[in-house]
């Protein structure tokens, strides 16, 4: 083994390390919890642009949520937003707010996903 | 001449109560310039036409909020109608750009393959200046990058930031890896020639890859588009205005949304029923295959009800207006539909967590295999090689095939359900419906139609027809189910009616009246027993005869002599024998159960093939035969009316409702079938087999693709074969496999119910 392949070697797994650490393991989630408006309705406002933020949603039980979804971008991996828990499939036009409206009736962490599971985010019900 | 007057449609909130709404009509009426307004309290919405000279929305506004109640900013998403021309709008939109996008790639890759080939060339190599040739390229991807392939980057850059990596991450850094290598063997060949290495340039490579990915997406879109086509032209059903009948008498044509509760509307032939309702006036026959799947008009008469988006036919009618807005039948099956298509496949759960995870695995294979490439392959040849397999692995990778594989084709099984009337519920009924391998009927209302009807009139030496007649005019005044059927069979035969005088009706046992001054007795054994009337011999053995085939049996007395009988049952469906030759067909053993006695029972399962039924069962017990059957390892459908058999749906594997055609949202089952016969339990277990099928199939091929693709494109069978997959057919085949799931989800198009 010459040098230039001891460093591509090193250099690569060191990457590859990394990928794993970045996606899998960091985690600098941001957590918002629901504010909830003079009509009782828990509203939380969720930017959509390559991920949600907020990407973790706490929310109270048994109280209606209102989701204000932004989509800042118009790249096609966005465009659907799928809550299968609640049956929830939508379209998100791009740079407007969709609304979605539900009402969590169990306790426990909901995944709401794009249209292909690529970007993630959870409603956490309390 | 009148100015012109503006309309406006306000959404007003806080409205409690009916008399909210004319608190704010009156609040709005009085504003300066208002002409009319008219606020629908059901809908929300406050319809006003004014003079814009004199009042504004804003003016409006503040009218609403002096009479104490609010005004919402239109919502965006109030209802799936609404929305979708929005969104279709921006889906044509981006369509077109990508077109554009995909036109601009392809014709600049055209140009650039063929310059790069040069380099094969040798004696033209010795010719033309290399440096130049290389920048000349680069200045032709540089569009591909920044124009077509723009979005890649940007959005795998966003993802990045949101440690979260999709499909476009993959193309982003293989094409951008192909491209950054190519940028400094143009503009710092010597650094490679000073180690020995050609500085080889992969432009094309670049090129090709972005131009056969937006190809592919432009088929996904295409395709994507026609999933939901089933679901747009539902929407597209709803009328859009109603002729409604002023107090006065006037007809005026009035939109859609401003059609209130008590409205009475005036169809005429041929024209939209607008929304739900009540004849009133009139009759018809309505075509609602929409609605229902039935393909034959329903005939409509007074007080028959009537739903928005169906077809009158033949007669005008009258209607009063009995729902609106988001509580009709079509919202309902609107809401039903998307709500299924929005709901996940357990079948899917695999597909899911491989998806979380796939993107970020298939890139540190992809920097595995550089660095085995770089390690493994001889020095001179190590890095064009290393990097050509690097970017071939993350080009194949196509995570949108099994992202796509399961949601599609539910969305079109969905959607091709509600054609045919069957509604499911969401996608693990769908699920369920595949494994069924038993499916238990509630014999009355699915199997029969669930009301008497006359099956045998027997007269000997009588004049029957008029015996019917006088039989007749002492049924029309009873109102028992029994006296319905026979008036009913009696006016199907025709003949003249005739009356009756001096009705008595004997409970539980029959009536007796006056005919053409003959007293008539009709009713149960008893009846004519307590009138010491006797029965001929003749009689007795038809009348044993009947019993035993499980009919109920009338007797009927004339002028104290008996004189013939009439035999009653519940009828069997038209449909019901074919439909359940259907299910057998299908490998599923069909079992009925019922309320009547075993002699009943046996007659009716006898008459249209069933085996195996359960007689004398009482409503309380259904959802114990269904657990039963489900002791016996049975996977177990069944079949009921929704309203009694709910314990049973319940209790059952999937519940199939059998719709009255009022209440499409039956909580206790999974599936609701619109027409009340047995073809649509056919239809609906069909449709699962079908799209479980489709499922398997595009799982099975995404996976396997993914699972071949990758360990090809990584060079795997270079030490064997010598073969290495080209970036360039990477590419092409990532574009193929998204859009061979799509195809093959959208054959479940083609479904048809036969």
């Amino acid at each position: 083994m010459d040098t230039s392949q001891i460093i591509v070697t090193i250099v690569g797994l060191g990457l590859s390390a990394f990928v794993v650490w970045y996606f899998f393991f960091f985690s600098a989630r941001q957590t918002t919890s629901a504010v909830s408006s003079s009509s009782g309705v828990q509203e939380v406002d969720i930017t959509v642009k390559g991920g949600y933020s907020p990407d973790i949603i706490e929310v109270e039980r048994g109280k209606p949520v209102q989701l204000s979804f932004y989509r800042d971008e118009e790249n096609s991996c966005s465009e659907e937003l799928l809550m299968p828990d609640f049956s929830i499939r939508r379209d998100l036009p791009a740079f407007k707010t969709t609304l979605v409206e539900l009402l969590p009736e169990k306790a426990g962490t909901f995944t709401f996903t794009c249209g292909m599971g690529m970007l993630r985010g959870s409603l956490v019900v309390k | 001449m009148e100015p012109a007057t503006k309309t406006e449609t306000l959404d007003i909130e806080g409205m409690t109560c009916a008399s909210c709404a004319a608190a704010v009509e009156k609040s709005l009426s009085r504003a300066p310039g208002v002409q009319s307004a008219l606020v629908n309290f059901a809908t929300e919405k406050a319809t006003v036409h004014y003079l814009p000279g004199q009042a504004s929305p804003a003016t409006l506004k503040e009218a609403v909020i002096n009479a104490g109640y609010g005004v919402m900013e239109r919502p965006p998403d109030t209802s799936a109608a609404e929305r979708s021309d929005e969104i279709d709008r921006q889906k044509a939109l981006a369509y077109q750009t990508l077109k554009r996008r995909f036109w601009v790639a392809t014709v600049l890759a055209i140009i650039i393959m063929p310059l790069s080939m040069l380099m094969l060339w040798p004696a033209m190599m010795a010719r033309v200046n290399m440096p130049l040739l290389n920048y000349a390229m680069l200045l032709l991807t540089l569009p591909v990058l920044l124009y077509s392939g723009r979005e890649f980057y940007v959005s795998a850059w966003n993802g990045f930031k949101h440690r979260s990596a999709n499909m476009d991450t993959l193309i982003a850094v293989g094409t951008g890896a192909a491209f950054l290598y190519s940028l400094a063997a143009t503009v710092v060949p010597e650094f490679f020639t000073s180690r020995g290495l050609m500085p080889e340039v992969y432009y094309d490579t670049t090129a090709t890859i972005i131009a056969l990915i937006l190809l592919g997406k432009l088929m996904e879109l295409r395709a994507k588009t026609q999933t939901s086509a089933a679901m747009r032209s539902l929407i597209g059903l709803q009328a859009k205005t109603a002729r409604v009948v002023r107090p006065d008498g006037a007809e005026v044509d009035v939109p859609i949304a401003q059609v209130q509760l008590g409205d009475i509307v005036l169809v005429r032939p041929g024209e939209k029923v607008a929304t739900d309702g009540r004849i009133t006036e009139g009759q018809s026959a309505v075509d609602e295959a929409m609605l229902t799947g039935e393909s034959l008009p329903v005939e409509k008469k007074t007080g028959d009800p009537v739903f928005g988006a169906t077809l009158n036919k033949t007669g005008s009618f009258r209607f009063e207006v009995t729902k609106v807005g988001a509580d009709t039948m079509l919202s309902q099956i609107v809401k039903l539909v998307e709500d299924a298509q929005g709901s996940r496949a357990p079948i899917q759960r695999l597909a899911d967590k491989v998806s979380a995870i796939f993107v970020p695995t298939v890139v540190v294979i992809s920097i595995l295999t550089f660095v085995l490439w770089f390690d493994l392959a001889p020095a001179e040849t190590r890095l064009p090689l290393a990097l050509v397999n690097f970017v071939a692995v993350l080009i194949i990778a196509c995570p949108c095939a099994l992202g796509l594989a399961t949601p599609t084709a539910i969305m079109v099984s969905t959607g091709k359900g509600a054609e045919h009337g069957v509604l499911i519920r969401n996608a693990e009924a769908l699920e369920k419906a595949y494994q069924v391998n038993t499916v238990l009927l509630d014999k009355t209302g699915t199997i029969t139609k669930g009301e008497p009807a006359v099956t045998d009139f027997v007269a000997p030496g009588q004049d029957g027809a008029r015996l019917l007649q006088v039989v007749a005019a002492v049924e029309r005044q009873s109102e028992h189910p029994l006296a319905e059927a026979v008036v009913r069979h009696a006016d199907d035969q025709g003949g003249d009616k005739l009356t009756a005088t001096d009705f008595r009706a004997v409970e539980g046992k029959g009536a007796a009246a006056t005919v053409d001054g003959q007293a008539v007795l009709i009713g149960n054994r008893r009846l004519l027993a307590e009138e010491g009337i006797n029965l001929s011999p003749e009689l007795t053995a038809q009348a044993e005869q009947l019993l035993s085939q499980a009919r109920t049996v009338l007797y009927v007395a004339v002028a104290g002599q008996a004189v013939g009988l009439l035999g009653v049952a519940d009828t069997v469906r038209d449909t019901s024998v074919a439909a359940i030759k259907k299910l057998q067909a299908l490998g599923i053993e069909v079992v009925m159960m019922t309320g009547d006695n075993p002699q009943t029972a046996a007659q009716v399962a006898g008459q249209v093939g069933i085996t195996r039924y359960f007689a004398e069962v009482l409503p309380a017990d259904k959802a114990g035969k269904v657990k039963e059957l489900q002791g016996e390892g049975r996977i177990v459908a069944m079949v009921g009316d929704g309203i009694n058999d709910a314990p049973a749906l319940a209790q059952a594997d999937i519940g199939l409702a059998v719709g009255s055609g009022t209440d499409v949202a039956m909580e206790a089952a999974g599936i609701t079938l619109m027409r009340s016969d047995l073809n649509g339990v056919v239809t609906a277990i069909e449709l699962s087999r079908q799209t479980i099928r489709t499922i398997k199939q595009n799982l099975f091929f995404a996976f396997i693709y993914n699972t071949l693709g990758i360990p090809v494109a990584a060079g795997l069978l270079y030490p064997f074969f010598g073969i290495l997959l080209s970036p360039m057919l990477a590419a092409a085949a990532m574009a193929l496999s998204s859009v061979s799931v799509l195809a093959n989800s959208l054959r479940l198009r083609s479904f048809d119910n036969h």
